[in-house]
C-alpha cells in the first residue's frame, strides 16, 4: 500500500490522509492501520487532559516549543467535543498552538468526538500509531478531561498530566471523579493567580491520602512501605506552571522525562503497553462482534420487530440473545471439538 | 465483510482561515458557527497567520474544504501564495478552495483560473455557502 510507505517515507499528506481514513473508518484503514503496527513503539505519549479553560492548549504549545529547542519531533493530538445535535464542531486548540506554526515538525491534528460514544479512543489510539509510525519522538494527546471518554483516551498515553487551575473550588472536586487517579503528573497551571498554593498543597495531600490506600501497601511496617514505596512505585508530581509566560515549562519536561524513565526502567512501560493491547484487542473485539450480530438480527427482521416479539410475550430478551448467538456458539464448540480430537493421540 | 468493517463515519472537515494583517473576523467567526450548525467539522486558524501557516495547518489537518477570509484587499498577493504551497503538498487538486470577503469583480476570474472555486462576497446568505459546499466537497 502506497500511503504506508508514503508515511513511513516521511510525507506529511501521507500522514494526514491515514489519520482522515482512522477517522473515517474509510474502507482499508484497518489494514493500514495493522501495516503501521510494526513501525511503533518508539515514542513517548504523553497524555494532556483537565478542564475547559484550564490552559491545556496553551500548555501543549509551550510543551511543543521546548521539545522543539531540544531537536525533538512533535505531534498533537488536539480532541474536541463535538454537538451531539448537529455533529458538527469548532476545533480550536490550534489557534492557541501559535509558537511552532511554520514548523512542519510538529503535527497539530484536530479530532472531534462525532457523536461516536467510545469509537474516539480507538481513533485516538489509531492516530497515536500513524504519528508514531511516522517517527514522532513526543506525542501529545490534548483533550477535556470529563467522563469516562476522556480517561480512555488519555490511557492511550505513557504519561498523564492533569492540569488544574487554582480559582475555582470546582478543581478539586473533578478530580474525584476519577482522573485523579490516572495522573502521573498534576500541574497547577495559572500559578500566578491567587489560590494556587491552597491547590498545591491540597493536591500533595490527596496524593498522600490516596498511597494510603495503595493496595501493595498493606500488611507492611510504616517504614518499609516508604522505602518499598520510593523504590519500586511512582509519586505524583506536582509541578506550578504558568503556561501563558512558558514559567515551570522547564520542569514539567524534566519531570514528564523523570517518568518517561521511571516507566522505562521499573519495566512499568511494557506493562502498561501490554494492558493498553490487552484493552485494544477486547475494544475490537467487542465492537467487531457487536457489527456481526447487528447483521444477524437484521436477518432475522430487525430489532424491532425482536423487541415486539417479546412485548408480545411470545418470547424474552435471553432467549432471544441466546437464539441469536447460537451460529456463534456452535462455531467455538465445533472448533474446541476438533482441536480435542486432533490432539487425542 | 470489509464494507461493514469500514461503517464510514464521513465528515466535512473545513477549515476557515484569516490570513495577513487583516483583523476582521466576524464573518470568519459567523461562517464558521454557520458550518458547525450545518454539521461540518470546522478548524479556525486565529487572526493574522501567513499563507505558509495556512497551508501547513491546511495538510496537516486534510481539510476538504479552505475557506479563506479576505476583507483587507491583498488577496491577489495572499491567495496566490497559497495556492502554490497547497499544489507542493499535492493538496491542491481534492481541497475545496472558497474565498469570502471583499473582492471586486475584476479579480475575480484570475483567482477562479487559479484554482478558486467560488467567492461569496457581501450579502452572500449562509444556506448558500453551506450548500455550495455540501454539494462541492471532493470526492477522496
Amino acid at each position: 500500500m502506497s500511503l504506508v510507505s508514503d508515511l513511513l517515507a516521511g510525507d506529511h499528506r501521507a500522514l494526514a490522509r491515514t489519520i482522515t481514513n482512522i477517522e473515517n473508518r474509510t474502507a482499508g484503514y484497518r489494514e493500514l492501520v495493522s501495516e503501521l503496527h510494526e513501525h511503533t513503539g518508539t515514542a513517548d505519549v504523553i497524555g494532556v487532559t483537565g478542564s475547559p479553560g484550564a490552559g491545556k492548549s496553551t500548555l501543549v504549545d509551550k510543551l511543543t516549543r521546548q521539545y522543539r529547542d531540544d531537536d525533538l519531533t512533535v505531534g498533537v493530538l488536539a480532541i474536541d467535543p463535538s454537538s451531539p445535535f448537529t455533529g458538527g464542531s469548532v476545533l480550536g486548540d490550534r489557534i492557541r498552538m501559535g509558537s511552532t506554526t511554520g514548523d512542519m515538525d510538529v503535527f497539530v491534528r484536530s479530532m472531534s468526538a462525532r457523536g461516536r460514544l467510545g469509537g474516539l479512543s480507538t481513533a485516538t489510539a489509531d492516530a497515536v500509531k500513524a504519528l508514531d509510525a511516522f517517527g514522532k519522538d513526543k506525542i501529545i494527546i490534548e483533550t477535556v478531561g470529563a467522563g469516562q471518554n476522556e480517561i480512555d483516551i488519555v490511557k492511550t498515553a505513557d504519561t498523564v498530566a492533569v492540569l488544574v487551575p487554582p480559582g475555582t473550588g470546582d478543581d478539586i472536586q473533578m478530580l474525584k471523579a476519577g482522573i485523579f487517579e490516572i495522573g502521573d503528573v498534576f500541574v497547577v497551571n495559572k500559578a500566578d493567580l491567587s489560590g494556587a498554593d491552597r491547590i498545591v498543597k491540597e493536591l500533595r495531600e490527596m496524593i498522600r491520602t490516596r498511597e494510603d490506600y495503595t493496595p501493595e501497601r498493606n500488611g507492611t511496617t510504616g517504614i518499609d512501605r516508604s522505602i518499598d514505596r520510593t523504590a519500586t512505585e511512582w509519586e505524583p508530581q506536582v509541578v506550578e506552571t504558568v503556561a501563558s509566560a512558558g514559567e515551570g515549562v522547564g520542569e514539567l519536561v524534566s519531570v514528564l522525562q523523570e517518568h518517561a524513565d521511571y516507566l522505562a526502567d521499573s519495566g512499568k512501560r511494557t506493562e502498561r503497553a501490554r494492558r493498553r493491547y490487552a484493552e485494544e484487542i477486547t475494544t475490537h473485539l467487542r465492537e467487531d462482534l457487536h457489527r456481526l450480530t447487528a447483521r444477524e438480527i437484521d436477518a432475522q427482521g430487525g430489532l424491532d420487530d425482536l423487541a415486539a416479539a417479546v412485548t408480545r410475550r411470545e418470547t424474552d430478551p435471553y432467549t432471544i440473545v441466546d437464539e441469536l448467538l447460537a451460529p456463534i456458539e456452535e462455531c467455538v464448540e465445533q472448533r474446541a471439538e476438533r482441536e480435542r480430537a486432533e490432539n487425542e493421540p | 465483510m470489509s464494507a461493514e468493517q469500514g461503517r464510514e463515519q464521513r465528515t466535512i472537515r473545513c477549515l476557515v482561515a484569516k490570513v495577513g494583517l487583516d483583523g476582521h473576523d466576524r464573518g470568519a467567526h459567523v461562517i464558521a458557527r454557520a458550518f458547525r450548525d450545518a454539521g461540518f467539522e470546522v478548524i479556525y486558524s486565529g487572526l493574522h497567520k501567513s499563507p505558509d501557516e495556512i497551508v501547513q495547518a491546511a495538510v496537516q489537518e486534510d481539510v476538504d474544504v479552505l475557506g479563506i477570509s479576505i476583507l483587507s484587499g491583498a488577496h491577489n498577493t495572499l491567495v496566490p501564495k497559497i495556492i502554490e504551497g497547497l499544489e507542493e503538498y499535492n493538496a491542491l487538486s481534492d481541497t475545496l478552495v472558497i474565498l469570502g470577503g471583499i473582492v471586486p469583480e475584476d479579480d475575480r476570474p484570475e483567482l477562479r483560473e487559479m484554482g478558486v472555486a467560488e467567492i461569496f462576497g457581501p450579502g452572500a446568505s449562509m444556506e448558500e455557502t453551506t450548500q455550495f459546499v455540501r454539494e462541492n466537497a471532493p470526492e477522496r
